[in-house]
């Protein structure tokens, strides 16, 4: 058992906060209230769409061999996908919640 | 840009997305959380760029173009789409995200050394696990969210199609996924990759055709979790705390939205995954429903009788949405609440064809949502109400599911509208609803039918009053 150079898979980490995110999505979720689950349904679309950040890597590598080309090919498309949902998604939302209105008195 | 530095700028995005879903408890803080979700995108794809700034200027322009492509598209689509509309915008929107993850994956297996996995032909085991979880989970959202998006646009009949020996295609097809994985893992080769993928594809397939147009809402609250987990996977690729935590929320959001819809039709999460119900429509309903009399209404009977009532409760369904009848309704719901007479709005889960659908729509035509109710907070008013209004709803009030052990909606939870003194219906037809079941509601002494379009029937009440 050697103790002090036992270092950590960073896979750990990751699992941790993953984990952890499922559960705070869990009780945040729980507190939506359902007249707002079609903009919740949006908004999720829409910041699932942070895959954008993959797409941004692909499109951006260095043309070092020859599967660079490729991956400037898939990322930009990616990249079209993922900007019609980060906008399409968070301005559609925007526009329901801008609907939803209390009585005026 | 430090490694430390940018991963604590997608901690911090990632944050701001939870506050984001956390808005969403209350309209009130809902608008809050929409900016805070948009400024968290933004200060994640800005620590992109930063930290892993484009090679050359071909790949900035086509960063660039991109960006201007996708977003004028999205913005165009965000200001045009009807509310009616939304449940299929929803399920394309799903379709995207399962396929961005699919390129994001092939491009990080075309280009390791860009994402720190490994060089070309030799990426370490592990990112090839979560690489083939992401791209299998991307691809079956991918082409089920198609399905669903054809379904939901009735481009494609709503009626679920069932080959025969389904369940043992989608088990092999599932063993093979399993074993090109596993290829995949121990060599790494393009073969496998593509193989993960098409497979997957056909799976999201054959998984959404058997089910019914009525179970929609569960399969589009089912996809919105499957995107999340495939986003999910790919941060694990990436390494990405943003996208970790935006997967585990989408994840978790979409299978709670599943559990609710589920719940709200009594039926278990496998049962709908099965397929095979919603599409037996008519002929069981049909037949049995033009034996016995319906009390048949007009316009005129109804506007008299809804202007001296005290207290009016109306029920939207799908019909509503169909018949684009929100306005009229709300304009109804004015007159009547100038006259003196309580007005309120019942909805049930799922009503219409995604979770909340019917909110969004009384939202549009300017209904206040503090007159919107859910079931269980307004179930217990139909008995001292005067009025029951139904308006493209059927299955959701159908007292069988309370009263006869043998109705296959025994024991879904149902808006009591026939506890209210009168119950009118506005319907097309007296045919059944989606789940193929007669409503005995149509035929008692109590109810009475305004057979018709539902704006229309609404605009000639409105007219009348």
């Amino acid at each position: 058992m050697e103790h002090a150079a036992q270092v950590v898979d960073p896979f750990i980490f990751r699992l941790s906060i993953f984990v952890l995110a499922v559960f705070v999505g869990y009780f945040v979720v729980w507190s939506v209230t359902p007249a707002l689950h079609t903009p919740l349904m949006s908004v999720t679309n829409a910041i699932s769409s942070v895959i954008v950040v993959g797409a941004l890597l692909a499109v951006g590598v260095g043309m070092v061999s020859s599967g660079s080309g490729w991956a400037r090919g898939f990322g930009f498309v990616a990249l079209i996908f993922a900007c019609v949902n980060i906008f399409g998604g968070f301005l559609v939302t925007q526009r329901m919640l801008a609907m939803y209105k209390k009585k005026s008195k | 840009m430090s490694a430390n530095l940018s991963a604590f700028l997608y901690l911090v995005a990632g944050v701001l997305f939870i506050l984001s879903l956390r808005g969403l408890s209350s309209p009130a803080s809902s608008r809050q959380g929409n900016l805070f979700g948009m400024i968290g995108m933004a200060i994640a794809v800005a620590t992109t760029l930063a930290s892993h700034p484009p090679a050359d200027g071909l790949a900035w322009l086509l960063v660039i173009l991109a960006v201007a492509i996708g977003g004028s598209i999205g913005a165009v689509i965000a200001r045009r789409v009807p509310m009616t509309s939304m449940p299929e915008l929803v399920a394309a929107f799903h379709s995207l995200v399962g396929m961005a993850a699919v390129l994001v994956a092939a491009g990080a297996f075309y280009a390791p050394e860009a994402f720190d996995i490994g060089t070309p032909g030799n990426i370490h085991p592990q990112s090839l696990v979560e690489m083939s979880l992401g791209v299998a989970i991307g691809a079956l959202t991918f082409t089920g969210s198609v399905i669903a998006f054809l379904k939901l646009s009735a481009r494609m009949s709503g009626a679920p199609i069932i080959l025969p020996f389904r369940h043992v295609i989608n088990i092999a097809l599932a063993a093979a996924l399993v074993f090109f994985i596993v290829g995949l893992v121990l060599t790494g080769s393009a073969f496998d990759f593509w193989m993960i993928t098409i497979l997957a594809l056909a799976l999201g397939v054959l998984m959404i055709i058997p089910i019914g147009g009525a179970d929609m809402p569960v399969v589009i609250s089912m996809l919105n979790s499957y995107s999340g987990w495939a986003a999910a996977g790919i941060g694990f690729t990436l390494g990405n705390s943003a996208l970790i935590i935006t997967g585990a929320l989408v994840g978790s959001s979409g299978a709670i939205l599943s559990y609710i819809m589920c719940h709200a039709m009594n039926r278990s999460f496998i049962s709908v995954i099965l397929g095979g119900f919603g599409g037996e429509t008519a002929a069981a309903g049909g037949g049995t429903g033009e034996q016995k009399p319906a009390k048949l209404g007009s316009a005129d009977d109804a506007a008299f009788i809804m202007k001296n009532a005290q207290k009016v409760i109306i029920v939207p369904g799908y019909g509503m949405a169909v018949a684009q009848a929100q306005h009229a309704l709300r304009e109804m719901g004015d007159i009547l609440k100038k006259e003196g007479v309580e007005v309120k709005y019942a909805i049930h889960p799922v009503a219409g064809r995604m979770p909340g659908h019917m909110n969004v729509l009384l939202a549009e035509a300017n209904v206040p949502y503090d007159e919107v109710f859910e079931l269980e907070d307004i179930n217990s008013e139909f008995a001292q109400a005067d009025i029951a209004f139904v308006i493209g709803a059927n299955d959701v009030t159908n007292p069988a599911a309370e009263e006869d052990k043998t109705s296959p909606i025994y024991g879904m939870p149902v808006l009591q509208v026939w506890k209210a003194g009168t119950v009118m219906f506005i319907k097309r037809s007296l045919a059944s609803g989606y789940a193929g079941i007669d409503n005995p509601l149509f035929y008692r002494d109590n109810t009475m039918m305004l057979l018709g379009d539902a704006k229309k029937v609404t605009e000639n009440i409105v007219k009348a009053m």
